[in-house]
Formats: C-alpha cells, sequence, structure tokens
C-alpha cells in the first residue's frame, strides 16, 4: 500500500467522471441538465489530457469543446426554447436506433485503441515513469526527471504545433538529411489555409444572410404602420 | 514537502494526500484573501469616491474585518430557492463559478518559479479556464426561472461572447513577442528595468494594453460592462433569486476574477513580477547568487506583483464608480468596431514593428541590460514565417 501510482488513480477518476456524465447525457431528459453533463464529461476529458501532459490541447478542449457547448445551448436553447425548461422524451425506435450506432462506433474505437503500438507496450516506458509520478503529489506537477526523459520533445508542443501550422514541421526536418527534400516539408499550412479562407467565407456568409433578411422584411414590415396616417396611393 | 513527510515516517500515501491537500488549501487561501481584500477595497474605494469613510470600527482600524464580517452575516441568511428553479442547476451555478475562477489560480505565476503548476501553455490556460467563469453565471440565469436573472445572463452570454474575442487578441499579441505561451518565460523576458515591460515595447503595444484593459474589465462584468446584474434596470440580473452563501459564492467568483485579469495584465505588459527598478537583480538577489537569495528577490517580486495586480483592481474600481453603465448595444459598439479592429491592426503594427525594429522602442538600452538577446524572440518568428527548411529552424533549436 505505500506505493500508489496517482497517475493510474487520477486517470481513473476523471475516466469515470468523463463516462459517468457521458452516461447521463443520454439519460436526463430536461435538455439544459443534459448539456451541463456534457459539459462536465468533456472537462473530465480535458483533464485526462493535462493528466497526459498535453497542455494544449487540454486547455483548446476547454475552450473548444466546453465554450461551444455553452454557445450552443444558449442559441440553440435558451432562444429557441418556447416552455420555460424544454425536455426530451426518446422514443422505442430512437432507442434502439441509438443503441445500434453506439455500439458500432464503440467496436470501431475499441478495435483502433488496441490496435495502437504504443497502447499495447507501455511496458518499457512504465518503470521510468512510475517513479516519477510517484514523487509528485499533483497529477500535472510530475515533471520529473523520468517523465521529461520519456517525452522528450513533447514538452513544447504548442511551439511545434504552431511552427507546423505554419509550414515547418520541426519533427520531420530533424530526421531528414538530404536538404533537397527539405523545401517540399510545407506542414500543414495548406490544410490550415483552407480552413481559414473557409471560416472566413461561412462568416461573410452569415452575415449576408442576417443582413438580406432584414432588407427584405423592412419594406413589408415598414409599410403597414405610415398606412392609417396617409392612405394608400393606388386605394382611391 | 512530501519527501519531509516521509523522512518523519508518514506513510507514503497518506504523506502524498496531505501535501496535495496543503498546496490546494494555500491556493484557496490566495484566491479567497484576493477576493476579501478586493471586497475591502471595493468598500474604502467607492467611499472615498463618494466622499464617504466607508467601514472604519471593524476590527479596530480602517475597517479591515469588514469582509469576514460581511460573509458572516451572509452565511446567517436564509438560503431560498425559488420554486419556479431547476433546483440542481441553481445549486450547481455558484460552484461553478467560483470553481473555474479558483482553477485560473492553478496557472498564475506570482514570481519567478512560483506557479502551482507551470504549464507549457500557460496564457492559454489561462483564457480557457477564466471563460468557463461565464458558464455559472449563465446556469445561474437559468436555472432560477426568473425573467430578470436570464435577462441578465443573455446579456452576460452576448458580452462575453464578443468580448472573448478582442481579450484574445490582445493575448496573442504578446505571444507572438515573446514567442512562448508560459507565462513565467513571458514574466522573465520583461526582466530589467520598466522599460523592458511589453507595455513600453512599442507603440503598438501600448494601445494593446488599453484594448485588454476594456476587455477585462468587461470580461469580468464589472462597470461601466455590469449589465447581466444591472441593478437598477434588471433587479440584480443573474443574482436576483440568489441569497446567503451561494451568492457569496458568485461574489468571490467575481472577485476573485478581477485578481486574475488585473495579474494577467501585470504578467502580459506590465512586468509581471519585475519592478519598475530591477532592485532585486542590482542587489543580488537572483538565483545564481544561491538558494536564500533567489528566495528573498522571489519574496520581493511576489509583493510586486501582489502589488501590481491590486492596483489593476483598484483601477477597475474606480472605473466602476466613475463611470456610467453603458447600454447592450453600446456595449457590442465598443467590442466590434472597436476593440476589435484596434487589436486587429495593432496585431500587425507589432508584427511590423518586430520585424524591422527588433529589440523594442529604446533598442540600445535594451540591448545593453537585457540578459537574452530580443533578437531571439525575433529570429524564431522569421523561421518561422519564412520557412526556409532546415537552417532555420537549427537556429529556434539553438535558442531553445
Amino acid at each position: 500500500m505505500d506505493a500508489i501510482n496517482w497517475h493510474s488513480c487520477f486517470f481513473l477518476l476523471f475516466a469515470a467522471i468523463a463516462c459517468g456524465f457521458a452516461v447521463a447525457v443520454v439519460v436526463v431528459g430536461d435538455i439544459v441538465r443534459m448539456a451541463c453533463c456534457l459539459v462536465v464529461s468533456l472537462a473530465a476529458v480535458a483533464g485526462l489530457f493535462f493528466l497526459a501532459e498535453a497542455e494544449f490541447l487540454g486547455a483548446a478542449q476547454l475552450m473548444v469543446y466546453v465554450g461551444g457547448t455553452m454557445v450552443l445551448l444558449i442559441f440553440g436553447v435558451m432562444l429557441t426554447a418556447r416552455g420555460p425548461f424544454v425536455s426530451m422524451k426518446t422514443g422505442g425506435g430512437q432507442w434502439v436506433l441509438a443503441i445500434v450506432i453506439g455500439v458500432a462506433l464503440f467496436a470501431v474505437l475499441l478495435q483502433a485503441a488496441t490496435s495502437t503500438s504504443a497502447w499495447n507496450g507501455p511496458k518499457a516506458n512504465d518503470q521510468a515513469a512510475v517513479p516519477a509520478a510517484n514523487n509528485s503529489p499533483l497529477p500535472q506537477a510530475g515533471e520529473g526527471p523520468g517523465v521529461r526523459a520519456v517525452e522528450g520533445d513533447s514538452q513544447d508542443a504548442a511551439g511545434q504545433l504552431g511552427l507546423g501550422l505554419l509550414g515547418v514541421r520541426e519533427d520531420r526536418l530533424r530526421r531528414q538529411d538530404k536538404p533537397v527534400l527539405l523545401g517540399g516539408m510545407s506542414g500543414y499550412l495548406l490544410v490550415f489555409e483552407i480552413i481559414s479562407v473557409h471560416l472566413v467565407v461561412v462568416l461573410v456568409g452569415a452575415a449576408y444572410l442576417a443582413r438580406a433578411r432584414r432588407r427584405g422584411r423592412n419594406p413589408e414590415s415598414r409599410s403597414p404602420l405610415p398606412d392609417p396616417r396617409s392612405p394608400k396611393p393606388e386605394s382611391p | 514537502m512530501a519527501e519531509l513527510l516521509i523522512s518523519i515516517s508518514i506513510p507514503d500515501w497518506l504523506a502524498h494526500t496531505i501535501a496535495a491537500l496543503v498546496q490546494c488549501g494555500l491556493l484557496l487561501a490566495i484566491a479567497l484573501c484576493s477576493a476579501a481584500v478586493g471586497i475591502w477595497l471595493e468598500r474604502k474605494v467607492s467611499a472615498r469616491i463618494q466622499d464617504r469613510l466607508g467601514p472604519t470600527r471593524v476590527g479596530g482600524k480602517f475597517g479591515w474585518l469588514q469582509p469576514p464580517a460581511d460573509g458572516l452575516k451572509l452565511i446567517c441568511k436564509e438560503d431560498i430557492i425559488p420554486a419556479a428553479a431547476d433546483h440542481i442547476l441553481f445549486r450547481i451555478a455558484p460552484y461553478v463559478c467560483f470553481c473555474a475562477t479558483f482553477c485560473v489560480f492553478l496557472a498564475l505565476p506570482f514570481a519567478n518559479g512560483w506557479v502551482a503548476v507551470e504549464l507549457n501553455a500557460g496564457a492559454f490556460f489561462l483564457l480557457a479556464v477564466a471563460g468557463l467563469e461565464i458558464f455559472g453565471v449563465i446556469l445561474g440565469g437559468y436555472a432560477s426561472g426568473s425573467k430578470w436573472s436570464l435577462y441578465g445572463a443573455m446579456r452576460e452570454a452576448a458580452q462575453v461572447v464578443s468580448y472573448e474575442i478582442p481579450l484574445g487578441l490582445c493575448v496573442v499579441v504578446v505571444v507572438i513577442l515573446t514567442g512562448t505561451m508560459n507565462l513565467v518565460e513571458i514574466g522573465n523576458q520583461q526582466a530589467g528595468w520598466f522599460f523592458n515591460w511589453h507595455i513600453f515595447h512599442d507603440p503598438f503595444t501600448f494601445v494593446v494594453f488599453w484594448v485588454y484593459v476594456t476587455c477585462a474589465v468587461a470580461s469580468s462584468n464589472r462597470a461601466p460592462f455590469d449589465l447581466p446584474e444591472a441593478e437598477s434596470e434588471l433587479v440584480a440580473g443573474f443574482l436576483t433569486e440568489y441569497s446567503g452563501f451561494r451568492w457569496v459564492f458568485f461574489f468571490m467568483g467575481e472577485y476573485a476574477s478581477m485578481f486574475v485579469v488585473s495579474g494577467l495584465g501585470a504578467l502580459l505588459f506590465l512586468g509581471g513580477w519585475n519592478g519598475p527598478i530591477p532592485i532585486a537583480s542590482l542587489l543580488g538577489l537572483t538565483p545564481d547568487g544561491g538558494d536564500v537569495f533567489g528566495w528573498i528577490g522571489n519574496l520581493l517580486g511576489m509583493c510586486n506583483f501582489i502589488a501590481k495586480a491590486f492596483a489593476g483592481m483598484t483601477f477597475m474600481i474606480w472605473l466602476r464608480w466613475t463611470l456610467p453603465r453603458l447600454r447592450i448595444d453600446q456595449v457590442i459598439t465598443t467590442c466590434l468596431k472597436y476593440c476589435v479592429p484596434i487589436v486587429s491592426a495593432m496585431l500587425a503594427g507589432v508584427m511590423l514593428w518586430s520585424f524591422f525594429l527588433p529589440g523594442g522602442l529604446i533598442l540600445h538600452v535594451r540591448s545593453r541590460y537585457v540578459a537574452q538577446p530580443p533578437s531571439a524572440v525575433q529570429s524564431r518568428a522569421e523561421s518561422s514565417i519564412t520557412a526556409e527548411g532546415g537552417c532555420a529552424t537549427r537556429n529556434t533549436m539553438d535558442i531553445r
């Protein structure tokens, strides 16, 4: 009992929270409570990322998914709901369909997870990582020498990610010996640019739609107002 | 600390648990103390602005025991949950609000290396977690089952969704300047005299700082951006149905988040724990001179940081009791028509400035005093932009 693997403890804790609240999302009827459970579940996944020292990913998870769920909740539920507390009832057919899809997805994910080599062979890393994790009371503070040695370059993952998005793949460049081939390693620049342009198009489109609708309505909504005061030109 | 406990023959698991609890307690104490001092400051500053004295008797002089007395009074109040409310969410909301703010303190460095968890993406983490505080507010507003609360929550949502953009861009400006998101490194790069602070780096960052101030005030729901709890129109906004200790949680969350945004502003623009005059390093109180000297230097740095954070809070309080509240359309206009374009232009300006004039406003002074040459940051930015391959990237690797 004298050597607890705190890393595993916290992993189990976060995993249990994530799974438990994911089930709660399905079971609970009230939409806002569902969203709340979803937020907790996603935040627990972010906690798992922090546990794995993928801080950037964890923060992105919090920012994008948790914040995104919040916005979805507000604009999707609160602004469109007619009653005070919206609840959703699922029929039997939907349950069956959902279970089939869920089990299929789970099977695919399970297969993918077990076929990953890193998942199968953590034994070599375990000996190095466990003592370092034991030395520190907090999971995030597990940056002991052991973990650092195992993880190596992943400490500055955010910097590498940023460079990768700008077209410099450091990990590839280090391995590549021939200077001729270096020019072709454009990283994720093209993907990044396509996504950016796509987002701009979406934004412009949204702004255009919002504008056009108002312009279309304005003449109609205005015309009834002056009517009682002045007679229509074509009415007599 | 765990090692210390193990050395006096306490079982391993108990030692780690105790150490973890003590560290959590320490952080919680910092968060609560910042909130308590903030509340006291609010009372005193607002009183002075309105030509009153404020609390004077509680605890002897200056009414310094007023916040605990307030807390005691509020605990004794009846805890009311409206019949129309969604009970579970109504109960959860205050804790969400406070916990989100508390988690931010995990990544907030108080001095060189004095941070609970030194995150590589600290600035990003801070923004992400501080944004979660809003979730509690919206949840509370919705779950109250009251029109006033819902209006407050909706205003909050509109305000926050729009103000997160310029706030994030302000942080991006500093991240581009420093080349890192690690808050400890950002603080260390501003070491030395006050003209090494990012606010004096170039004219663009000076403007960005004021945009940051605006957005920080807005993101912590302080006047003139306190629309979510506009007491003259919405009773108390999202707080209308809350009473007693649940209300206290929202309140402490608000003051702690004021401390956080002030501290983040100090870290990003005002040199963090580096004073205007580098007294500590002039006296040799750096980690190079030995552990004890480094510790004393860090203590001075922490005093600096806390002083700056409270100066920021005082500024926010001063604003609250000086400016009238904005309307919601004015709030959105301020954000989308002024803050976002200004900070975008300044972002481009900062990039051009650091491209053509690497090293900041006072080039020669900076290069003489700064330990790490600012060209290091520059070459990294260049290497990432030009992407010419191995040579430039090797350069980046060397610097790191």
